[in-house]
């Protein structure tokens, strides 16, 4: 025992074989973290969003991390870092990403009766589980010391590789299994033949939609900015070529107006070099007022 | 010799099912193809006698059998023939009478459509009577015995289309089932004690018979006579007789008066061994007669349907047949010989009826009768024939096999012999009363008949030929037989070798009883002239006395039947009903809404919500886990 | 400190987790709460490992672990596909197993 006891890795919290304690630094972060964890979990169960409880998960998670490595397993608390919190969390927020992140959930209850009833059963399950370690002998145990003599990890494998090989090929063939179902599951299937684009232009004549490209923006201004619409021959500006989204937004720019403006103010300084007060002024007011309203239009 | 037996049987079989299968191509010849199997079967029947009486009186008995019919381990039911002096009679009888009466369907039935298939029930008939009289077992006669009461159900109603026929002809199988029911238990009970029901294993077993068995004979006796009861319509399984006469008169001719209602007779006497050892059996049987001979007689009186009045007629006849028949062996010869000669009378007295009938347009109601003597003059001296020969009018028919009835019933001695004698003696005063009322308002008096509702008025004529003939013919039986059978006590030397004889010392001499006899006889026809001779009949009955009233109703059999059988089957069905649905049922509703209501409570558990079912999994995860805790902590 | 403590700890977990899933209604949160279920009965694993002084227990913690990944992933292509026909990701909606 002693022997063994000095072989112990110094990184090892848990020096005795047969010991009653742990270290008072354990102690310690057993407590504070313990309490992180228990908040954590409580956070997963009553977060409104599903974010948030993925979060708390993962906190809890590292939590337990930290855990496993504080008691030996530092394998299993790497792999519960990389795999768990770092692949099968992500995998999860990508989920909540695809299916529900705007609505948060109402935590309401509507079946009845089942709050109830889930609490009384949550709460008897817990007082016998904790009954149940309570009345356990557990004053004293081993330590992890002895069996991390040859390394964790070579200790890991070579229970993997001999007692459990036949239970770690099987886990093999499930995982394959799962992934195959995971594509079988959300694989679609395309029902009807894809659309040629012969067949696509013929849909677009008949439904009446425009048929020729959109006009690109700002062509005919003097602008190649997006979100300034082209100027038809007539000097109204198109619609059709700005981007939706940002007529949808209200952000569109009216090159019309803009430049007109820029010409009054051109022809006005011109006029004052030149001494020639009112000139055209009648023309100018009648189009800016059009180019206004377009732009008034246009942001309907 | 013995093959003609089966013959015998097979001709009328034959023509039965060459004409209930033949189809309407034998419309045109199918009754004479029935008339000509039933003179075979008499002629064949003629042989085998003129065969009987060129042998010694005791190597008289033919046997023949043809198969095994249920070869069952110790259950050997044999389909044999036997043939005795019994069984003889009977066969001359059944196939005499029986072509008789074919020849006279011949005319009777002449404007019936379906007179192919009423020939061919005949002929059914005829052989189901056959076998019952020839089989060698009772298990055979069984099958005689139902063929017989299947022929009966179909020929009362063949003329269905008629409610009040369909209903007698039911009511004639139903009250018969129940006789039926007798003679099965009867052939049971001969197999359990006997282990076999053969004539020659049971009945010398039951002469034998040591004193344990004599309950159980007694027993056997019992359900025989039920059975007679029901075959032969003796009270209290009497009420279908009346009503048979629904059927065409041939058919209440030749079954509801010669042969079929007598099988009673000659199922007593076959059994008379059984009989002789059971005498609580036999004073039964003798009950049952005496009671029969005065209720048919009294009903007689009472009736104005010609055919009910005879039908009434029959039943008391049979009743004096079934009291012989209960004398035990002084009685047995006399009870076959009135059998035979009231064949030939009774016959007669119904073909005449059928004949009256058939002059004038179907007419029962003897109130629209009356001077016909003069329109069918035939008819009426054969008609009275029968009459004179029923009455037991001297050197007559009647007279002699009557006569030696009571003279057995006085000489069956003591108090019991009175009775039975003064009961007889009695039941003669009525014969003559309503034989000769019958006699008087049809022949006699002024005509009374009417219009029918088409404004025909009936011409009353005789009948054809083939009509005539037969009357006669039974005439000359009715008026011959006696004298022929009583001739140096030939009867009885013919049947004793079967049914054994004995001379009972009567407490009156032959000469006192004839004499009696002939005073009542007297008494009746004069008390019947005074009322319906004497004095014109009235076209609609009076309203008459109670007793008068009872007996037009059949002294109240069907109204008995009717409180006690019918309403308390109801009561008891409807009691049973009741219980079955309170009880029964409402055990098994009760079961099946407590199941249905525990399963809609729990079903609320089974609501469809992942949580809830998770809930329950955690529940009884608890629930294991406190278990074994608790386990462990004891 | 006895290394119990953690066995608590992992009790208190598995009883949260537990009303989790019983308590919300979004399958993705019950989802999370099954993941923390597995992982309190890891760190019990993790604990006995330690009492014992053998590396078993964290071989069974590992294998959960994998078990735990499959489970995820075919899990997860369910709720999508569930969310894809019906619109939503309420085990509530999803109710149709009753008479």
């Amino acid at each position: 025992m002693m022997s063994a006891l000095s072989a112990l890795s110094p990184a090892t919290v848990s020096l005795a074989a047969e010991t009653t304690r742990t270290s008072t630094g354990e102690a310690v972060q057993f407590w504070v973290l313990g309490t992180v964890a228990v908040l954590g979990a409580l956070a997963t169960v009553l977060m409104k969003k599903s974010v948030h409880s993925a979060l708390s998960l993962a906190a809890t998670m590292i939590v337990l991390a930290v855990f496993y490595l504080a008691q030996g397993a530092y394998f299993l608390g790497i792999v519960q870092i990389v795999v768990y919190t770092g692949a099968i969390m992500m995998l999860f927020l990508f989920v909540v990403m695809l299916v529900g992140i705007t609505a948060a959930d109402s935590l309401k209850e509507t079946l009845k009766g089942q709050r109830w009833m889930a609490a009384g059963c949550g709460i008897g399950f817990g007082i016998l589980l904790i009954a149940g370690i309570g009345n356990a002998s557990l004053d004293t145990f081993a330590g992890s010391g002895q069996a991390n003599s040859g390394g964790n990890v070579q200790g890991l494998a070579r229970l993997v590789f001999t007692t459990y090989v036949w239970a770690f090929e099987i886990t093999g063939a499930l995982l394959i299994t799962a992934a195959v179902g995971a594509m079988v599951l959300t694989h679609r299937e395309r029902t009807e033949e894809r659309r040629t684009q012969r067949e696509l232009s013929q849909a677009r004549v008949r439904d009446g939609v425009q048929v020729t490209p959109l006009p690109a923006p700002g062509t005919y201004a003097r602008h190649n900015a997006v979100d300034i619409p082209a100027l038809l021959p007539d000097g109204s500006s198109s619609e059709l070529s700005v981007n939706s989204t940002l007529r949808a937004r209200g952000q569109v720019r009216d090159v019309a107006a803009d430049a007109m403006r820029r010409l009054a103010a051109l022809d006005q300084s011109a006029g004052e070099w030149l001494g020639r007060k009112g000139l055209r002024d009648k023309g100018l007011e009648s189009s800016e007022s059009s180019a206004a309203d377009r732009a008034e239009e246009g942001a309907k | 010799m013995e093959t003609l037996i089966g013959l015998l049987v097979a001709a009328p079989l034959l023509g039965a099912g060459v004409l209930l299968t033949g189809g309407r191509r034998l419309n045109r010849y199918g009754h004479l193809l029935g008339t000509l199997l039933a003179l075979v079967s008499f002629v064949l029947g003629l042989v085998l006698f003129a065969n009987m009486l060129g042998k010694s009186a005791d190597d008289r008995t033919l046997t023949s059998h043809l198969f095994t019919w249920v070869p069952v381990e110790s259950f050997q039911a044999q389909v044999g023939f036997q043939l005795d002096q019994l069984s003889m009679t009977f066969v001359l009888l059944i196939t005499g009478v029986g072509s008789l009466i074919h020849i006279y369907s011949i005319g009777y039935m002449e404007h019936d459509e379906n007179r192919r298939k009423f020939f061919g029930f005949l002929n059914l008939f005829l052989a189901a009577m056959l076998l019952l009289v020839l089989a060698d077992n009772y298990f055979l006669l069984y099958a005689g015995w139902e063929g017989v009461g299947l022929a009966s159900y179909l020929l009362i109603g063949f003329w269905q289309h008629k409610p009040s026929a369909a209903t007698a002809a039911k009511k004639a199988f139903l009250v018969n089932r129940v006789g039926d029911i007798g003679l099965s238990v009867a052939i049971m009970l001969m197999f359990t004690t006997f282990g076999s029901f053969a004539f020659a294993d049971v009945l010398p077993a039951a002469k034998g018979a040591d004193a344990t068995q004599h309950a159980t004979l007694t027993g056997i006796g019992f359900m025989l006579l039920l059975a007679a009861c029901g075959k032969s319509a003796q009270v209290p399984l009497q009420s279908w007789l009346g009503d048979a006469m629904e059927g065409p008169t041939p058919v209440s001719a030749l079954i509801h008066a010669a042969t079929m209602v007598t099988a009673g007779v000659y199922l007593i006497t076959r059994s008379g061994a059984i009989f002789n050892v059971a005498p609580d059996a036999q004073t039964a049987v003798v009950t049952v007669g005496t009671v029969t001979l005065l209720f048919g007689a009294i009903v007689g009186c009472a009736k104005d349907d010609i055919k009910k009045a005879l039908a009434g007629s029959t039943m008391s006849q049979i009743g004096y047949m079934i009291m012989a028949a209960g004398l035990g062996p002084i009685g047995y010869v006399f009870a076959i010989m009135h059998l035979v000669t009231h064949g030939f009378f009774k016959a007669g007295l119904f073909l005449g009826a059928g004949s009256v009938m058939h002059g004038m347009n179907d007419e029962v109601d003897m109130r629209r009768y009356g001077g016909l003597r003069k329109y069918m003059p035939i008819t009426f001296v054969t008609f009275g024939l029968g009459y004179l020969a029923i009455i037991g009018f001297p050197g007559l028919s009647g007279y002699f096999s009557k006569d030696k009835i009571i003279e057995a019933a006085f000489a069956k001695g003591g108090t019991e012999g009175w009775i039975l004698g003064g009961c007889a003696m009695l039941g003669a005063a009525i014969t003559a009363f309503y034989m000769t009322r019958v006699m008087l308002m049809t022949f006699f008096g002024e005509k009374r008949w009417e219009r029918d509702a088409e404004g025909h008025e009936p011409h009353p004529h005789e009948s054809p030929a083939s009509m005539t003939i037969p009357m006669i013919v039974l005439a000359f039986g009715s008026v011959f037989a006696g004298a022929l059978f009583s001739l140096n006590s030939r009867f009885v030397h013919w049947l004793e070798p079967v049914t054994g004889h004995s001379e009972g010392d009567s407490p009156l001499s032959t000469g006192a009883v004839t004499a009696g006899t002939l005073v009542v006889l007297l008494l009746g026809v004069a008390l019947a002239w005074l009322m319906y001779g004497r004095r014109p009949v009235p076209a609609v009955a009076p309203r008459g006395s109670l007793l008068t009233r009872a007996a037009r109703r059949d002294l109240l059999q069907d109204d008995f039947n009717h409180v006690v059988l019918v309403r308390g089957g109801e009561h008891l069905t409807r009691s049973l009903v009741y219980l079955d649905h309170s009880l029964v049922d409402g055990v098994v509703n009760g079961t099946a809404a407590s199941v249905g209501g525990l399963s809609g409570r729990l079903r609320k558990l089974q609501n469809g919500y992942v949580r809830s079912y998770a809930v329950s999994m955690l529940g009884g995860t608890a629930v294991v886990v406190a278990a074994t805790l608790l386990m462990r902590a004891v | 400190m006895n290394p119990a403590n953690y066995l608590y700890l992992a009790a208190l977990l598995f009883t949260i987790g537990a009303a989790g899933v019983l308590i919300r209604r979004n399958a993705i949160v019950v989802f999370m709460c099954v993941e923390l279920m597995l992982n309190a009965c890891n760190l019990a694993f993790v604990t006995f490992s330690r009492m014992h002084g053998n590396l078993d227990g964290q071989v069974i913690a590992f294998f959960t672990m994998v078990v735990a990944a499959a489970e995820v992933v075919v899990g997860l292509a369910i709720i999508v596909s569930i969310f894809r026909s019906r619109h939503s990701a309420s085990v509530d909606d999803a109710n149709l197993m009753k008479l």
